[in-house]
């Protein structure tokens, strides 16, 4: 069912375990990766770009003792493999003993007929060749450009797809794979405001599997209806008021959260929330959830970057914080044990993270969210990278549209949006239901009571 | 160029599968066999490592070795890109014939004449970092350890890193370049966590640029380790920001990064040859103040942005981009040159054999202006100091963009009060170029620290501007009023 062999890959990656075992050191476990890529993009309905590619590298983790070295190399010849295997022993070597280093307990491995298949790979796309990935993107293109004569221009429609295996061998004796599809559509058109300033918009859709993608008209119409509903934007007074965001903009707050509760920030005490498990962080409308096991998640993976089973954790439960997602180390450095969220980068290195992680839908429509707002600041886009992890303090700058008795007044660019990120969370007071699964971290639109919004 | 490296990449003449200019022959008419009308090929070997050390131990050392082909066919405004890390002939033929599918027609190749080409030296890549011993940079970074634990007992955190590459390419395209250049590349951070009662903040420094271990014999790990524990305790005092429009000074040096995301990428050529830039059919119009002259500086001795060719084989200078206040020019990589008719400016840079090039700056320079930087401040009432920037990020279609500030003051009547957490900076790109009121005689370059991001391709890239007033800016900060 899928063109990947997770044998071929795990033999590969048990060869150069045992090469590194035989160099003399005492763990080592390998990622050996293979995956293949294809991006179409028209630009007023020309071809502008094809690039299609495949690659495959190994990265490598090692300890001797509790040195550790980390290594990684796509030169898969049998010199490339000798010298990148040395170079994780000379490294290992110069590294210093950390005292919480080490393997996951060999007792808390999966084994491979225990891993669910979370249907990830899909054929079909697959096979999108390069005439259909333009095909595609052609006709999102055009349908997004002739929807308004004030569409004068593009940055143009991108169509891809990837695929790519993995699989994961480790001297404690796991050896597992996964394997999985990709497939996107994304359109940009450009618009000429009154003012002399261009408006670009964007919109787009993504799937594990094909059948699911957002039809390419649909998403071309979409993305001229967010550009043109950005024409005319301005700035506001500075204010405090409540701040509503869309799922793209609900995302990014999410992902701050995200940083705050996984394994590094937490042992660092580099997180506002590093001594606040079990206790209330957010609104009681907010349960987050992160779940590995969602089929056709963007974010799913049957076993952890270190072998352990994958499974699923509500971390936020009606405002209180339930857990921290650890991977071995740093539950060894908080004295408890893994979630098995630990990530292995394709570059061998090895960190807790989530995996699907959302904010659970409300009950209410988003527009019926909107209608119901008397005044407020209704964020769709953000830019910048104002936040301060160890304080919560959190400041970007944002656009979007002024909402006023219930409508969307008149669209807002060039203003700032602060606060500390524990007021946000608590100051949630209103989440919708049309939650998209587009990434694998993802919220639905939600509303937040009072936000500082400073403009001109 | 020394011999003596481990780092050397197998297609470099000396190396064990050398490409010559028969190989590249081959492969350009096979690129271009359905048609295109130009075809260019990069070879990229590239080598890092990384030391970070994390209480007071080097904690993890890595390092990698990737390379691999990148066959470029274009057809009129068409790109077509395969790329390849398998260096055997099969494979590279395979990725000719991909990319030359761009095209659909057939046709025959005229014979490619190589021209010698100058290469200039803007860093010496003979002593590189990756060649030092290891034991000499857990040194450093053990150092830069000591040091900022001794400097406060407050401090309860230091993280320290180096990072090293080399990177070496080869150009060679159907128009007759064959050009080949060895980039290497060091950075090195710091990073302190100090407390005092509940009150938690953080502060870092860093540098390094095209240079070997001998950027320490003048910034010392001590030095960095010093600086990051300032940062950190001015922090601690810091007040919340106030809200609003109000008048803003940027400190010399990084603040040049506004300047990279205000006005530098609307500069870079591809968005004005398509007409999504605010700055398309700009230029011989003024697009700043008179005291605004910007260049875009390729040439600076070992500088994080400094390169002696481009990823198309182009050599770059340095670019007037904009003369007291009129703009005079675009940055171009191959394609945009082609569109406006002028020369290459060899801004055609990517992150890797895997990425098609962009124009994308290299150094960018806002040049020292007539004031005293003492005067600057002075004539400030009540506004923000810049200090040190986080990150910012710029929407090219309308030249709205936004900054975080690591470290900012409070201006008042003219002199630095309290020190301010969560401050951003937003504004549009030609309204505050407008708004430079005042600037200083006291330019300085970046240490090199900052990497540019376009379309998820990476590139390192040097700022600098002397200290600059901005007349109206909006301060985000959670103190509405």
């Amino acid at each position: 069912m899928s063109d990947y062999n997770i044998d071929e890959l795990i033999a590969l990656g048990q060869r150069i375990i045992e090469q590194a075992k035989k160099a003399g050191v005492d763990v080592a476990e390998a990622v050996v990766s293979e995956g293949a890529h294809l991006s179409a993009k028209v630009r007023l309905g020309e071809p502008e770009l094809v690039e299609e590619a495949g690659s495959r590298s190994v990265g490598l983790r090692v300890m001797c003792g509790q040195q550790v070295a980390v290594t990684y190399t796509s030169d898969l010849s049998d010199a490339g493999l000798t010298r990148f295997i040395e170079d994780a022993l000379e490294l290992a070597r110069l590294s210093q003993p950390d005292a919480f280093a080490g393997p996951p307990d060999q007792d808390l491995l999966s084994v491979r007929q225990d891993h669910p298949d979370l249907d990830l790979f899909d054929s079909e796309v697959n096979a999108i060749d390069a005439k259909r990935a333009l095909e595609m993107a052609k006709l999102a293109e055009r349908a997004a450009l002739k929807s308004d004569k004030r569409l004068v221009n593009s940055e143009g429609a991108t169509v891809s797809r990837q695929s790519g295996a993995s699989a994961l061998v480790t001297s404690g004796g796991f050896a597992g794979g996964n394997f999985g599809t990709y497939a996107s559509i994304y359109v940009n058109p450009v618009a000429d405001d009154t003012d002399g300033k261009k408006r670009s918009g964007s919109y787009w859709s993504a799937r594990r599997h094909l059948s699911e993608l957002e039809d390419p008209e649909a998403v071309g119409v979409e993305a001229a209806r967010r550009t043109l509903a950005k024409l005319g934007a301005r700035k506001l007074a500075t204010q405090q008021v409540p701040v509503i965001f869309d799922p793209d903009a609900g995302r990014s707050m999410l992902s701050l959260l995200a940083g705050c509760i996984t394994g590094g920030a937490v042992w660092r005490k580099a997180s506002y929330l590093a001594d606040r498990e079990g206790s209330t962080i957010a609104s009681e409308l907010v349960t987050v959830v992160d779940d590995p096991l969602l089929p056709r998640g963007p974010g799913s993976r049957p076993f952890d970057g270190e072998g352990l089973l994958s499974r699923r954790h509500v971390v936020v439960d009606r405002g209180q914080l339930k857990t921290f997602l650890l991977d071995s180390y740093s539950a060894r450095k908080l004295g408890r044990a893994s979630t098995a969220n630990a990530s292995r980068g394709s570059g061998g290195g090895v960190s807790a993270s989530t995996t699907n992680f959302v904010l659970q839908a409300g009950d209410v429509d988003p527009e019926a969210l909107i209608s119901s707002t008397d005044r407020a600041l209704y964020v769709t886009n953000m830019m910048g990278y104002g936040f301060t992890g160890i304080t919560g303090d959190f400041s970007r700058g944002a656009s979007g549209f002024w909402i006023e008795g219930g409508e969307r007044a008149f669209p807002v660019e060039e203003v700032t949006i602060s606060e500390n990120l524990d007021q946000i969370l608590k100051g949630i007071d209103r989440i919708a239901n049309d939650e998209d699964l587009r990434t694998s971290t993802c919220t639905p639109t939600f509303r937040v009571s009072r936000m500082t919004v400073a403009g001109g | 160029m020394s011999t003596s490296s481990r780092y050397r990449a197998p297609f470099a003449d000396s190396g064990p599968t050398p490409i010559d200019q028969a190989i590249a022959t081959r492969l350009l008419s096979l690129a271009l066999s359905k048609g295109g009308d130009y075809a260019d090929l990069f070879f990229e070997y590239h080598a890092g490592g990384s030391y970070s050390l994390d209480e007071g131990i080097l904690k993890a050392a890595g390092r990698s070795v990737t390379m691999g082909l990148g066959v470029r066919v274009m057809k009129g405004d068409a790109t077509g890109y395969a790329y390849v890390q398998d260096l055997t002939p099969e494979a590279m033929a395979g990725a000719a014939r991909t990319a030359a599918q761009i095209a659909d027609g057939g046709g025959s190749v005229d014979p490619i004449a190589f021209e010698a080409a100058e290469v200039p030296s803007r860093y010496q890549s003979a002593d590189l970092t990756l060649d030092a011993p290891g034991q000499d940079k857990r040194e450093l970074l053990l150092r830069a350890d000591r040091a900022a634990r001794d400097e406060d007992p407050r401090v309860i955190r230091v993280e320290a890193s180096l990072n090293e590459e080399v990177r070496e390419i080869l150009i060679a395209s159907s128009d007759g370049r064959f050009v080949r250049d060895r980039q290497p590349l060091m950075r090195f951070g710091v990073r302190v966590i100090a407390q005092d009662g509940k009150r938690r903040q953080s502060g870092n420094s860093g540098g390094g640029g095209r240079l070997s271990l001998d950027y320490f014999s003048e910034l010392s790990p001590e030095w960095h380790a010093s600086e990051a524990v300032r940062h950190a305790i001015i922090m601690l005092d810091a007040c919340e920001s106030p809200a609003g429009e109000m008048e803003v000074v940027l400190a010399p040096g990084d603040s040049g990064i506004l300047l990279h995301e205000a006005v530098g990428h609307g500069l870079e050529a591809d968005f004005n040859r398509k007409g999504t830039s605010n700055y398309t059919d700009c230029i011989g119009r003024p697009v700043a103040s008179e005291l605004c002259t910007v260049v875009d500086d390729a040439t600076l001795a070992g500088s994080r942005g400094s390169i002696n060719v481009d990823d198309e084989g182009h050599a770059p200078e340095s670019a007037l981009l904009i003369d007291k206040g009129v703009l005079v020019g675009y940055m171009h990589d191959r394609h945009s040159a082609r569109h406006f008719e002028t020369r290459p400016s060899g801004n055609g840079r990517r992150e890797s054999f895997q990425a098609h090039p962009m124009p994308r700056m290299t150094n960018t320079l806002l040049l020292p202006g007539p004031h005293d930087p003492e005067e600057v401040l002075r004539s400030v009432k009540r506004g923000v100091y810049a200090r040190k920037f986080g990150g910012g990020q710029v929407d090219i279609s309308n030249g709205n963009f936004v900054f975080s500030l690591t470290e900012g003051y409070l201006i008042e009547d003219g002199k630095l009060t309290s020190p301010l957490k969560g401050v951003n900076l937003i504004g549009n790109g030609p309204d505050v170029m407008r708004k430079v009121t005042m600037a200083g005689n006291d330019m300085q370059t970046s240490d090199g620290i900052w990497t540019c991001g376009k379309e998820g391709q990476s590139v390192p890239v040097g700022v600098g501007c002397p200290t600059v007033k901005i007349s109206g800016m909006t301060v985000g900060g959670t103190q509405a009023g």
